[in-house]
């Protein structure tokens, strides 16, 4: 895109600073980068009323086809529309190629780790990765041990978390290796932009990314067992109440597979079949949205009534696949997260493409000593959480909160890292009548199964507050669309 | 498909032909009451409630719109309206898979609408307003199925649980009536036992299509022979059991296993019973019975396709 002349956003811009956070839209000197130019024109052109009309349409979109999430902890209204921002974020040919070959270096790595880890332990007994850090993760699954699973594929579907540091850099905040969610709204974020921004949309020239379900299916069809050439694939949902719900009946309807719940399955003989109106039909291929813990009460959890008695022996037989594979979580602890690029090195012997966040682990006395001392300055975390839980956030907190993770930190070091509090990028979004500037992560789904697999885009999470840098939906997140251009 | 799924779509529709023949006996017995005939409205709503199978907690206490607004949104009353609505939207929110974004919203909306305010103010200033806009909804949803939905083994499963609820619910209302059908009235011509007739009919929607079959001429003998035999009107008894039968072939012959030999026999013999009996024959014989019997073989009809499609045990599965 060639520069064109300074862009009059007008009072479109309102108040929007811009500091040492990268700005997504905004050179330092103010002035507008290139790919956002149309962007930026396009809404300076278009009335104020019509801006809000296009907002109000989108949202009634969402709300009409009861695109929702669940908000645990409250009784009532649980069912929440996922809040989302009219303009879209963009990613530039040159950036996605990056974010693309970065990810499935890191894939590719990460696959060889658990691979290693629940075989041989090269790279333990090698000392790369300390053996008392694997065998404390409370994901680490004893019983994967020596398990051959489908074209040694473990983590089929991967969503990792990707921010940009203030040199606009992309950096890995955290790989989500169990059962990562949130693809739903990106097709469906795209689907009500096309609808929002149709002329805009074709001027950019944006890659596509609706043939994700399509892909996804693929993906589960290559690691069928062997010699089940038409495979009965499934979509394991722990039930209606899961936050995720709404994800589980889209993806199911958008793949044409069937959507079981634990009490749909039955296991016998080391197979699994479901009830149907027809009988008992073999299950091949569980594409599985139901943490490991939950799955099978006779190996994990012996309460737990979401998963199938017999499944994970029914596994071991080889005679069904269950992707992502038991155990995978022990790669995206957040401790072991630390080693990532070492886990790279070793196996690849590559420098990685996309960096990690500097990472403090706790069970290092010196590390530990310089964490308890900084609390307000830095960002805690429990290894083993997601969706923004368990999270203490230096800056903002209290110093009862302090002098309670401090009181943790000392009881369980091996259950908390720290990480500088980051002052990642922001993306103008519409907030009443201007633009103003919030955090955003980058979330991009990548699937492996025959071959990697990264359709270009993601979710973009903006913490829709001001000032706030927690982008999870439970906690007051939204989203945006993600455009990667052509060139 | 999927029992659960099959499950989930049966009870879905149950609950709502439950909710619109709730709805319409509530709306006939009120205002049947209007009218100063020697029918007391205790024994109406007496009556009303035997044809709705006597739930417990809705004895009459002599306060009608206390009492219509309990049957209306008592949501712990498994009769209740509200109740059926919950209990449909709640087997719709988990086969959202299966079933079209239309037919969901479409419920959704019926669903708010009995929990908005709006609604109980309305059973005290315009309840006729009220219970014709759940009707509304509900017929709404019904078209909204037949045409967003693929007709395959679930729509067809929506249909058995929609005749079967319908055959079982006419059958009761029938049983219910029918020794005050024959009842001589003192004041014969005074127009009170016409009343009576039109609002038997108004039950089962059918007072139209009786007039279009033996016009506005109304006798007991020829209701009852509508309700029971007509076989192109969808509220008759005979009408529903064909469309109980077409919708277990269907369900054959779009993936589910064949019919076992009871189930087949059950519904064959329904079917004939009401094929080739005369209302003659009907009236002369123990009509109570007769209607009774029916009621019989629609439970069993339930609980063959359960056992069968649903609920059967794994050891006979895998046997076949």
């Amino acid at each position: 895109m060639s520069a064109g002349p300074t862009v009059e956003l007008g009072t479109l811009l309102g108040d929007y600073p811009l500091d040492q956070a990268f700005d997504e839209m905004r050179e330092r000197n103010g002035e507008v980068r290139p790919q956002y130019r149309a962007l930026a024109e396009t809404l300076a052109r278009l009335p104020k009323e019509e801006l809000q009309r296009r907002k109000q349409s989108a949202d009634l979109s969402f709300l009409n086809q009861g695109i929702t999430f669940t908000v645990y902890g409250r009784d009532e209204g649980t069912e929440r529309i996922f809040p989302y921002d009219l303009l879209p974020r963009l990613v530039t040919a040159e950036e996605w190629d990056r974010i693309e070959r970065g990810l499935t270096q890191r894939i590719t790595a990460l696959n060889h780790f658990l691979h290693d880890v629940y075989f041989d332990a090269k790279i333990l007994n090698d000392r790369v990765v300390p053996r008392e850090l694997v065998y404390s993760c409370k994901h680490y699954r004893r019983q994967m041990r020596g398990l051959q699973v489908p074209r040694n594929v473990y983590i089929a579907v991967v969503g990792s978390d990707l921010l940009r540091l203030t040199t606009g850099e992309f950096v890995v905040l955290e790989d989500n290796l169990r059962v990562p969610s949130g693809v739903s709204y990106m097709l469906t974020n795209r689907r009500v932009m096309k609808r929002t921004f149709p002329k805009l949309f074709h001027s950019y020239g944006v890659r596509p990314i609706e043939h994700y379900p399509q892909l996804l299916l693929a993906t589960l069809r290559s690691l069928a067992p062997e010699g089940r050439p038409e495979p009965n694939i499934v979509l394991l949902t722990p039930g209606v109440f899961n936050s995720a719900y709404f994800e589980h009946t889209y993806l199911a309807r958008q793949m044409g597979i069937d959507l079981v719940e634990g009490r749909d399955l039955v296991t016998h003989d080391n197979i699994v079949y479901m009830r149907t109106t027809d009988g008992l039909k073999r299950v091949d291929v569980i594409y599985r949205r139901v943490d490991d813990d939950f799955s099978d009460p006779l190996i994990f959890l012996s309460d737990s009534s979401l998963g199938c008695a017999g499944l994970f022996n029914a596994y071991h037989a080889g005679n069904v696949t269950v992707t992502n594979a038991f155990g995978t979580g022990l790669a995206d602890d957040k401790a072991v997260y630390a080693y990532v690029p070492r886990i790279i090195r070793y196996y690849l012997d590559e420098e990685p493409i996309l960096a990690n966040v500097e990472t403090y682990l706790l069970t290092e006395a010196d590390q530990r000593r310089h964490v308890l001392a900084n609390l307000d300055k830095l960002v805690v975390k429990a290894v083993g959480e997601s969706g923004g839980y368990g999270m203490l956030i230096g800056p903002q907190s209290t110093a009862l909160q302090r002098e309670e993770f401090a009181r943790q930190i000392e009881a369980n070091p091996r259950n908390y890292i720290a990480q500088p509090t980051l002052d990642f990028s922001r993306a103008p979004c519409l907030i009443g009548n201007h633009l103003e500037p919030r955090h955003v992560d980058l979330r991009p789904y990548v699937l492996f199964g025959d071959k990697v697999n990264i359709v270009p885009g993601g979710l973009t999470r903006v913490a829709l507050e001001k000032g706030s840098l927690v982008v999870n939906s439970s906690q007051g997140g939204g989203s945006k669309d993600t455009w990667v251009l052509e060139q | 498909m999927l029992s659960r799924v099959a499950d989930n779509l049966f009870w879905m529709s149950r609950y709502l032909e439950r909710a619109e023949n709730t709805v319409r006996q509530l709306d006939v017995t009120m205002s049947l009451m209007l009218d100063t005939s020697d029918t007391s409205a205790e024994t109406r709503w007496q009556r009303m409630m035997a044809s709705l199978g006597n739930p417990v907690g809705m004895e009459w206490n002599g306060d009608l719109d206390a009492m219509a607004s309990k049957l209306i949104f008592d949501s712990l009353s498994p009769a209740s309206v509200t109740f059926c609505v919950n209990g449909a939207r709640e087997n719709a929110g988990q086969v959202r898979e299966e079933i079209s974004s239309e037919q969901w919203q479409r419920l959704n909306r019926l669903f708010h609408q009995m929990h908005a305010p709006l609604a109980q103010i309305q059973v005290r200033t315009s309840i006729n307003d009220l219970l014709a806009s759940v009707v509304d909804g509900i017929h709404l949803f019904k078209g909204v199925s037949d045409t967003t939905m693929i007709h395959g083994q679930g729509w067809q499963f929506i249909r058995l649980g929609r005749y079967l609820e319908r055959a079982y619910a006419t059958a009761t209302l029938l049983e219910v009536y029918q020794p005050d059908l024959f009842q001589v009235h003192e004041r014969e011509d005074s127009g009170y036992q016409y009343l009576e007739l039109v609002g038997l009919l108004r039950c089962c929607t059918s007072f139209e299509a009786y007039c279009q079959v033996y016009t506005a001429d109304l006798s007991p003998g020829r209701i009852l022979e509508f309700l029971l035999l007509n076989r192109d009107f969808p509220h008759t008894i005979r009408y529903t059991v064909d469309g109980i039968r077409h919708a277990v072939e269907s369900i054959q012959r779009t993936g589910g296993r064949r019919p076992p030999d009871e189930l087949t026999a059950v519904i064959g013999r329904l079917h004939a019973m009401l094929g080739y009996t005369t209302i003659g024959e009907i009236v002369a014989g123990d009509t109570a019975s007769f209607l009774h019997t029916i009621r019989e073989q629609c439970m069993r009809i339930h609980e063959l396709i359960y056992h069968y499609y649903v609920q059967y045990s794994i050891q006979s599965a895998l046997a076949v």
